[in-house]
């Protein structure tokens, strides 16, 4: 598990310069820095994380519970808690702030954000089939998934059988990133490639768990 | 302005001329062999300019030996050492593609009269 992590928001992509003067892809995300409203311990909650919030919200939207979590960590509530799994948790204490300054430059990383919503999609998108033939007959069918299964028997389909539906939306995580720059004082790390999620979207960045291959 | 503008804004060049497609230019590139620096002038015709900010990229296209050769620059890109303009041209597009097919006279660009 990972060893430390923070929350950020994904602003949008660009390219910065390396020091080869190549040119390097990579994504902007805001990491302002978030509190620690909750410390989880085995001995207490069965399993260790922290729960952080970022951001700012007015008090009076919160509703009765909420403004007791915060009020009980004596923290600035912010626009959302998110739980952070950690495999140790000793050093930290609530009301602590993690910033960017946690990662270095050329450091592994693990982005996990939530995918784009692709709303009702075909099984060719969904799942790359490779749909059906375009000339010789075929007549509406050119992306449909063709068979879902047998015959008489077993008389029914089997559960699991990939089929169109809702798409997107989902838990990714983009293993083994690199961070190409960390800056606390602007509250910025730049992460080479692409991170999944769209801009504004919650992104949680964690120390690689895997190691690359050749690494 | 947002945090992707502000990354792009540390590593804009000022020292880049303004000029445009149509217009001849002198490209100084750094080039490194081994351990050794120098620098390459890449000469030709500027046929395109694209995109914006620090992602902003033109091709130059030039004539060696009879075989036209193309060569695209990021306009910001470190490895640039200057440009120089060395004549304006008078053209009516923003992309100049056509001169890929012209040969000789043909695939000469008008230079522009200043009144």
């Amino acid at each position: 598990m990972a060893h430390k992590a923070i929350v950020g928001r994904k602003v949008g992509m660009t390219q910065v310069w390396d020091k080869d003067n190549r040119m390097v892809p990579v994504t902007v995300v805001e990491v302002t820095p978030c509190r620690v409203v909750q410390v989880k311990t085995p001995q207490t909650d069965g399993y260790s994380a922290i729960q952080v919030t970022l951001g700012t919200k007015d008090a009076r939207k919160l509703s009765k519970p909420e403004a007791g979590h915060f009020a009980r960590a004596g923290v600035a509530p912010g626009t959302e808690l998110v739980e952070l799994r950690l495999d140790d948790v000793s050093g930290y204490s609530v009301g602590q702030e993690l910033g960017a300054d946690i990662f270095e430059a050329g450091e592994s990383i693990d982005a996990v954000g939530t995918s784009k919503g692709k709303g009702f999609a075909g099984v060719m998108k969904r799942h790359n089939f490779q749909g059906q033939r375009a000339t010789h007959g075929a007549h509406l069918v050119h992306r449909a998934p063709g068979s879902i299964g047998q015959c008489a028997t077993p008389a029914r389909v089997f559960k699991g059988v990939k089929m169109a539906g809702r798409m997107g939306s989902d838990k990714v995580t983009t293993q083994n990133l690199t961070v190409v720059r960390a800056d606390a004082e602007k509250n910025v790390v730049l992460v080479k490639g692409s991170v999944p999620g769209s801009k504004g979207g919650t992104v949680i960045i964690r120390n690689a768990i895997k190691k690359a291959v050749g690494a | 302005m947002n945090l992707t503008e502000l990354v792009e804004q540390e590593q804009i060049r000022s020292d880049i001329p303004e000029f445009n497609a149509g217009d001849t230019v002198k490209v100084h590139v750094k080039v490194v062999e081994g351990n050794r620096e120098r620098v390459q002038v890449f000469e030709g015709v500027v046929i395109a300019r694209r995109g914006t900010s620090v992602r902003e990229s033109f091709t130059v296209r030039k004539l060696s030996f009879g075989v036209g050769v193309e060569r695209s620059f990021p306009l910001h890109s470190p490895i640039i050492d200057k440009i120089q303009v060395v004549t304006r041209g008078d053209v009516r597009r923003a992309k100049l593609y056509y001169l890929r097919d012209r040969v000789g006279k043909a695939a000469k660009v008008k230079e522009k009269r200043f009144k």
